[in-house]
């Protein structure tokens, strides 16, 4: 099924997965996310969809994301949405995932914090979701849509990584994209098939599929570390995603993600006819970061501008990305506000303070 | 309510080596009753022919290591979560038998809103409660089923319920609920008799047709829990036998062995 749909960003993300082949949905809801779950129990059990079999939910975050756990480790593809406080009850499961390498997703619908905060956008998950916000060292893959339309198209994106590297993939969207509501063309989105030799579907004779995060013996732990690092730096090499927008002759590069990215583009085409030569470079994928598209933009560009709604997060990678070679400035906004174009052209033109 | 010898005649006892165990040497402290529902657990998988269509779900505490002795695929679980993680399994894969052996802190403490919710929902799982009253893995400290006045390491003068409230009977917890379809208490440990130097293998043998019980109600799509009373001398600190004769004569007071609830009747079978 393809054609113009106009869709809310969360509902979009829940026909994504189904027509990237979701299998199961475990469910918790909490606001500004509940239309993934709501928009996939109408979907259940209709002949439109014969691989979405599993739609449950549960008593809690924790309880979800250990479903999902169970279930991927089946081998099936499974999703679930939340938002900053039950993204917070999701870090014990992404840990235990993380070392039993299973692949999913999850997305967190971004609001404002610390705590309940509001319901607003915000960007300051930024952190737990890139950094691996549970115990222990390991990576997350982020995408970061800024779109409605990529709403639609990440879930296909993201099972497609999550099980090329075993590896759980946050969408990282916020408050703003997912009650948007947009015209976008649905994708041709291709159910793929992914082999999963490794999932624990009963024993066949002497082979049999163990799927765990201990390691008691130092050097086997060691080696599965080890095993997990050097994951990561392939993914670090090989997936760094982003969008540039009149990088080439920039003098001022905005960086910024999501929502934000799309106030940037507008600031950018008005500094751009006040003679300004601003560009713009919006990461796609917040793990790995696009730290080589960064480090290109400032062979010419001297000025960074990071755009966060956030106390300052991805600013900091942006900063290791740079390695010295530009001077770095971060423009926020919190509550769950935005800043509007014109603030920002306002700042950029402000100049470095 | 001590379990009487007289009815091992009605079992077969199986020895050596069965397909669904591994060859590792085991883990657990001499008189341990994990070892013991180890071997009654891979006995029934080999009974009702299981290997090569169950998951065990690993949970936190001494069974921790289940999948090290069960020679059966397995899936580790975070603390508490595992009747979770075998829900996921479930769901996607009807058609695979998962279990977990979960301790009495895991199941009863940190994840009882797990196992409620998966006993509430019906779910077509198995899960055996090793309940020694302590937490054994950590270095025995205080568990959820920790009797008044035992000594652990976090009650030293023994527990006090009125300030750290009382034990929680996880099988009339659970035989209250709508959901389960077999809920059932086993004293688990060899028993002394009144005879001096004598012990009953009636609680082994009892525990053995209730795990092979509790896999046919969850082929039967049900939801089944076994509760066994067990020891944990190291951290009771007491001799083995000593350990038996407290869990025989203390254990079963507060926690009296029976059957909760049978929906399906396969007691009576």
């Amino acid at each position: 099924m393809t054609g113009r749909e106009f869709v809310k960003g969360n509902e979009a993300l829940a026909l994504g997965a189904l027509k990237a082949g979701l299998n199961a949905y475990f469910a918790y809801p909490i606001t500004p996310s509940s239309e993934v779950p709501e928009t996939l129990a109408r979907l259940f059990n209709t002949p439109e969809y014969p691989e979405f079999r599993v739609f449950l939910q549960s008593s809690s975050e924790l309880e979800a994301i250990n479903m999902v756990i169970g279930a991927a480790a089946t081998g099936a593809k499974v999703m679930t949405a939340t938002s900053g406080p039950g993204f917070s009850l999701k870090q014990e499961g992404l840990s235990y995932a993380a070392g039993m390498e299973l692949p999913f997703i999850v997305a967190d619908v971004n609001r404002a914090g610390p705590g309940l905060g509001n319901l607003g956008p915000e960007q300051s998950d930024y952190f737990q979701a890139t950094r691996g916000g549970g115990h222990g060292g390991y990576r997350n893959i982020v995408l970061a849509p800024n779109s409605v339309q990529e709403m639609a198209a990440f879930p296909s994106l993201g099972f497609s990584l999550a099980f090329r590297y075993r590896n759980p993939v946050i969408v990282l969207a916020d408050a703003f994209l997912g009650q948007l509501k947009e015209d976008i063309v649905f994708p041709e989105i291709p159910v793929e098939k992914f082999e999963t030799p490794w999932a624990a579907t009963g024993a066949s004779g002497e082979t049999r599929h163990v799927i765990a995060s201990l390691h008691l013996d130092f050097e086997d732990q060691n080696r599965h570390a080890e095993h997990l690092l050097s994951k990561y730096e392939e993914i670090a090499r090989e997936e760094q995603r982003a969008e540039t927008y009149m990088v080439d002759d920039a003098e001022v590069v905005l960086v910024a993600y999501g929502v934000v990215s799309r106030l940037c583009k507008s600031a950018v085409n008005s500094l751009r006819e006040r003679g300004v030569r601003a560009g713009l470079v919006r990461p796609i994928t917040l793990s790995p970061f696009p730290s080589k598209v960064i480090a290109d933009a400032a062979v010419k560009a001297k000025r960074f501008v990071v755009v966060e709604l956030n106390m300052g997060q991805m600013v900091t990678d942006v900063r290791l990305a740079l390695e010295g070679k530009g001077a770095v400035e971060h423009v926020h906004r919190l509550g769950g506000l935005l800043p509007t174009s014109d603030e920002l052209v306002r700042k950029v033109e402000g100049g470095s303070r | 309510m001590m379990p009487e010898n007289g009815e091992a005649a009605e079992y077969e006892v199986r020895l050596g080596r069965v397909t669904a165990l591994t060859s590792k040497p085991t883990h657990y402290c001499a008189g341990c009753e994990h070892g013991v529902l180890t071997k009654l657990i891979a006995n029934a998988i080999e009974e009702l022919e299981l290997r090569e269509k169950c998951v065990v779900v690993d949970s936190v505490g001494c069974s921790v290591f289940a999948h090290d002795y069960l020679n059966v695929d397995a899936v580790q679980a975070a603390h508490g979560r595992a009747p979770a993680v075998m829900a996921g399994i479930k769901r996607v894969r009807p058609d695979l038998t998962t279990f977990a052996v979960q301790g009495d802190g895991d199941a009863v403490a940190i994840g009882l809103q797990e196992l409620i919710y998966a006993a509430t929902r019906a779910e077509p799982i198995t899960i055996f409660l090793v309940n020694n009253a302590i937490y054994g893995m950590t270095g025995g400290q205080m568990a959820p089923t920790t009797p008044e006045g035992m000594v652990t390491t976090t009650t030293p003068e023994g527990r006090d319920t009125l300030y750290t409230g009382t034990p929680i009977d996880a099988s009339k917890l659970l035989g209250s609920l709508d959901g389960p379809s077999y809920v059932k208490r086993v004293f688990l440990p060899v028993a002394p008799l009144k005879s001096r130097d004598l012990y009953s293998a009636a609680g082994p043998l009892e525990g053995a047709r209730s795990v092979v019980n509790a896999f046919k109600v969850q082929l039967a799509g049900g939801f089944s829990f076994v509760e066994f009373i067990s020891t944990c001398s190291v951290n009771w600190k007491m001799s083995i036998l000593d350990s038996k004769k407290y869990a025989a004569e203390v254990l079963t007071k507060v926690y009296p062995p029976g059957l909760f609830k049978d929906k399906m009747g396969v007691e009576r079978r």
